[in-house]
């Protein structure tokens, strides 16, 4: 089967997950995404790569910092930027997802960038515009569900390169609640197709998917073993308002036991870089110290991860 | 078609701009050929202003037909563009699209005082209103569309004129 991210000359078509994307094309939005860190320093922030062009912004789910840098991307693109409001939307009103994309269609959109709770819809809505014939028009998935965030993964794989080079001799782990986190698959799935050869996952049982292993990575039941020689730490968000019923004692246990502190990053090696999404739960998944550390990239892995969706936002453009 | 020597037209090319460059000219050369010869005509000419490059990647009329280039090099200009004179440095000039988007580029950094062209060579086949200051070898007649003329360098540093057949 054809992959559905790819048009049939192998180009990237819409970009829906990073499971299946061929190295190439990841290492391609690495390249592209580099010289689009310095537009920021000029005196006009603007490259006229998608002028013309309309992005519409389609969060069913709230961000800010995504959103935000998605449409900071665009704009940087010089592209036409909508922002639906969907608290205030017609899906509210009944209206289904693919009436609203077909509406949108009808303003001439050309790209949607799309959160939505649920996993799947923006495949959903690629698979749509296949099938109806549209396929000058993109679609960016900017995390649905439990499933991926892509374009979360491939900043912290630019991220990963600025600070350590390579990939092929890296040991990475990542922390946390792994189950509820669309972030780690996203991760993990970048990092094995770049070739990292040790992928580890750090945290609670009850908060790994039962299959977690299949996915090419270790388990380590505990911080101390499995941030042992590390060069990066990749911490992920506690996500509070995906778990059902009691899944943690509290976050005090949990920052006792998970929380990254200064002690438990020592046994990392000494120039490890410390990695997190955003939004921090200070005190719960990361302490201040680290947070605030000189061994954190968190307020870098922001900037990047504007580069990263121009370069992503510009090859879905250019065909 | 006998090819001219490179060498020879870059040391014509560097005194036909020695009257015209002052202490405080800026040379930008475009990726690849250009910033080759740039390099060399920042040393024959002894500037003092840090040379700068462009990657017209970005800023070409034909993205949406050809797609981005996939290892672009970025622009770096390590200078103050505003009120600067500036020489954009390419090793050929054919349609003038690539000077245009040189200098659609350049004005995003500020606005120059005057901004001058230098090229190896100019193949004719011109379709914009664009012209060089300098230019070391004019074709008599302009080459086939087909044709392909570009600066090569080798190992040593040493630069070549190359034409490739498509």
């Amino acid at each position: 089967m054809r992959n559905p991210q790819l048009n049939k000359h192998g180009e990237l078509q819409h970009l829906l997950t990073i499971d299946g994307l061929p190295k190439g094309i990841i290492t391609q939005i690495l390249d592209i995404a580099a010289p689009f860190t310095e537009v920021a320093e000029r005196e006009v922030k603007k490259l006229p790569l998608l002028r013309g062009k309309s992005v519409f912004n389609l969060f069913f789910e709230n961000s800010t910092r995504t959103r935000t840098t998605f449409e900071i991307a665009a704009k940087r693109l010089s592209a036409d930027v909508i922002n639906l409001n969907v608290a205030t939307s017609s899906t509210k009103k009944g209206e289904t997802l693919l009436d609203t994309v077909d509406n949108l269609c009808a303003m001439q959109a050309d790209m949607f960038v799309v959160r939505h709770e649920s996993s799947g819809a923006p495949h959903l809505i690629a698979q749509h515009l296949e099938n109806t014939g549209r396929d000058h028009i993109h679609v960016v998935n900017a995390g649905d569900g439990r499933h991926a965030h892509p374009t979360q993964g491939l900043l912290d794989m630019y991220t990963i390169r600025h600070y350590k080079k390579e990939f092929h001799n890296l040991t990475v782990a990542i922390v946390g609640d792994v189950l509820h986190s669309r972030v780690a698959r996203s991760q993990i799935a970048a990092l094995t197709t770049l070739g990292v050869p040790e992928v580890r996952v750090i945290g609670p049982k009850t908060l790994l998917p039962t299959d977690v292993e299949k996915m090419g990575v270790r388990y380590f039941a505990s911080m101390e073993e499995g941030l042992k020689g590390v060069d990066v730490v990749m911490m992920l968000r506690l996500q509070n308002e995906r778990m059902n019923g009691a899944l943690l004692p509290s976050p005090q246990e949990f920052f006792k036991v998970w929380g990254l502190t200064a002690e438990k990053l020592a046994l990392a090696k000494p120039d490890a870089i410390v990695m997190h999404p955003g939004p921090m739960n200070r005190g719960v998944e990361i302490d201040s110290a680290v947070a605030d550390g000189n061994q954190a990239v968190i307020l870098p892995q922001v900037t990047f991860g504007i580069a990263v969706r121009m370069a992503v936002m510009s090859m879905l453009g250019s065909h | 078609m006998q090819l001219p020597d490179a060498e020879q037209l870059i040391a014509v090319l560097a005194e036909s701009m020695r009257p015209k460059v002052t202490a405080n000219t800026c040379l930008v050369g475009i990726h690849t050929g250009g910033v080759w010869l740039a390099e060399r005509l920042h040393a024959l000419l002894g500037l003092s202003q840090p040379l700068g490059t462009i990657d017209v990647s970005f800023y070409r009329d034909d993205y949406s037909a050809k797609g981005l280039h996939p290892q672009p090099q970025g622009s770096k200009i390590p200078f103050d563009v505003e009120g600067a004179h500036i020489v954009i440095v390419d090793d050929v000039l054919y349609t003038g699209r690539t000077t245009r988007a040189a200098l659609n580029e350049l004005f995003d950094y500020g606005r120059p005082a005057q901004v001058d062209l230098a090229v190896l060579i100019d193949r004719g086949g011109r379709e914009l209103p664009i012209g060089a200051s300098f230019c070391a070898l004019t074709l008599p007649e302009p080459l086939a569309a087909g044709q392909n003329l570009q600066l090569e360098r080798d190992d040593s540093g040493a630069l070549t004129m190359r034409l490739i057949h498509a």
